[in-house]
């Protein structure tokens, strides 16, 4: 399993990956959520534009025989989905933490971000 | 899920399913395999070449006697004289009201003895449902933790069975089945090979002793293998069961439906004499069900699931009905579902619209009439 340093990590197995000015980021789930999910078949987020509290839900994942929601990582406004997804859901299962990102995000707190787990307390909390 | 595993059942084939890694989970009391490679890849492998599943978590209840025949007659709604030997019959057995207590599968091996196969959750309430509905004092034989079940399912799946017997399988019609006995297949003591299956596709369901299912597993794996055979487990068996059109008890069928409601009303046979039920299924017929089973197929991007809402078009605010099953269609690459609406016609006809609520949006269905796949 993979765990990549140079993300964020959050209790409910969203990963985040801050911009070079930190301003906005990219989310996704990592690779144990896609293993644990199994074949992902279905990806859907709210409209962009809509600003969420952080660990409010921003959409849903659907593999053929669960359902889970996905949990804003910091508080922020949705900027663009994965439009890929919409026909190729299962590039979360071949590469969660590449094509597989699901939206980008403006941050509002950056102090959210740094309350994140880095990538050896995620892999000790699934491990 | 809370349950302690170590609560749960194991099938013989257990540390069969361990050794492929399989990924378990508990169904009806017992640790099953839910997926060993991936639902879509062992749900394909059944579409297009076989998949071998241990449903050995089903219950096998044996009848015997001379009052065998009445006593199952009067406890399930079909019509028991449609046997003889070697012939299998699906029906469900209902309770007073009409409610379905459960569907099954009853073999006549011989005149005096049958095998009634029941859902794995349902065991010791129907076997408690056999005993207090037995005035005839027929001999009720509860051998569930005897026998294992293997299903072989797949266009490949006969002719990969008749490979390794010189008993008659490939000429066995649907629901037929032969017994072979000290050792005429695969040198075991019992097998009873039926032509039988949960998956849309031609297969066989092998029932034997517990003791020898992991060999038999071992040798149908191996002799599979290059036709294209994998394990497949119960996620992939929902998916096909849901593609074929099947209902699965628990979500489809329960005691607060009936057979009539469930489209099933073929299985009960009003002219055969008294069974249980009957009077009040002679009622629901009389003015119609309140609920019908539809099939519907997503027209809007999402998956239909369980619990999930039904809305005529133009009534978004208030539901008609739910769904009880629902799924993407690995062949289809959409959703579907099953699921009661309000017996109207505007709602229950093929090519009628039907809306599921999906995190409070409508999304447009359309109603057909199940197998999804073909």
């Amino acid at each position: 399993m993979d765990f990549p340093d140079d993300l964020y990590y959050t209790e409910d197995h969203e990963w985040l990956r801050l911009s070079d000015d930190g301003a906005t980021a990219t989310v996704g789930i990592t690779d144990f959520a896609q293993g644990e999910l199994g074949d992902i078949v279905f990806v859907e987020v709210e409209p962009d534009g809509t600003t969420l509290e952080q660990d409010e839900v921003f959409g849903t994942v659907e593999a053929v025989k669960t359902v889970s929601e996905l949990y804003m990582p910091v508080s922020g406004t949705l900027q663009s989905f994965n439009e890929e997804l919409e026909a190729t859901p299962e590039l979360v299962n071949d590469d969660p933490y590449g094509e597989g990102w699901m939206v980008t995000i403006t941050i509002e707190d950056a102090a959210e971000v740094e309350a994140l787990m880095p990538a050896k307390d995620y892999e000790a909390m699934v491990g | 899920m809370a349950d302690t595993p170590e609560t749960l059942q194991q099938t013989p084939l257990h540390d069969r399913h361990t050794a492929l890694d399989a990924r378990m989970t508990d169904f009806g009391g017992f640790a099953m395999p839910v997926q060993y490679t991936g639902i879509i890849d062992e749900h394909m492998a059944v579409r297009e070449h076989a998949g071998l599943f241990d449903v050995s978590h089903m219950g096998e209840v044996v009848v015997r006697g001379p009052q065998a025949f009445d006593f199952i007659q009067q406890l399930v709604t079909n019509d028991l004289t449609k046997l003889y030997d070697g012939r299998a019959l699906y029906t469900v057995m209902c309770n007073e009201a009409g409610g379905v207590v459960d569907d099954l599968l009853v073999y006549r091996v011989h005149a005096e003895e049958y095998m009634l196969v029941i859902n794995a959750a349902n065991r010791t309430s129907d076997v408690a449902w056999m005993r207090a509905h037995n005035p005839m004092e027929a001999t009720i034989d509860d051998r569930s933790d005897d026998i294992a079940l293997l299903a072989i399912q797949g266009p490949e799946a006969i002719d990969l069975v008749q490979s390794l017997t010189d008993e008659p399988v490939a000429d066995l019609k649907f629901y037929h089945f032969l017994e072979a006995r000290d050792g005429g297949f695969q040198g075991i003591d019992w097998a009873l090979l039926s032509r039988t299956g949960y998956t849309g596709e031609p297969g066989l369901e092998i029932y034997c002793y517990a003791a020898d299912a992991p060999t038999l597993w071992d040798t149908l794996l191996e002799a599979g293998e290059d036709a294209g055979l994998k394990p497949a487990g119960l996620g992939a068996r929902d998916t096909l069961r849901l593609e074929a059109g099947l209902c699965l008890y628990g979500n489809d069928l329960d005691d607060k439906t009936n057979p009539l409601a469930a489209g099933l009303g073929w299985l009960v046979a009003f002219d055969k004499g008294p069974f249980i039920g009957k009077e009040a299924l002679q009622e629901i017929k009389a003015q119609g069900p309140k609920e019908k089973l539809i099939g519907f197929v997503m027209d809007e991007r999402g998956i239909p699931r369980s619990g999930y809402a039904l809305h005529a078009p133009d009534e978004d605010d208030a539901p008609i009905g739910h769904v009880t099953s629902g799924s993407q269609s690995p062949v289809l690459e959409q959703g579907i579902g099953l699921g009661y609406v309000r017996n109207e016609d505007a709602l229950t006809t093929p090519g009628a619209t039907v809306h599921v609520m999906m995190r409070g949006r409508p999304r447009a269905a359309t109603v057909v009439k199940p197998p999804f796949h073909t």
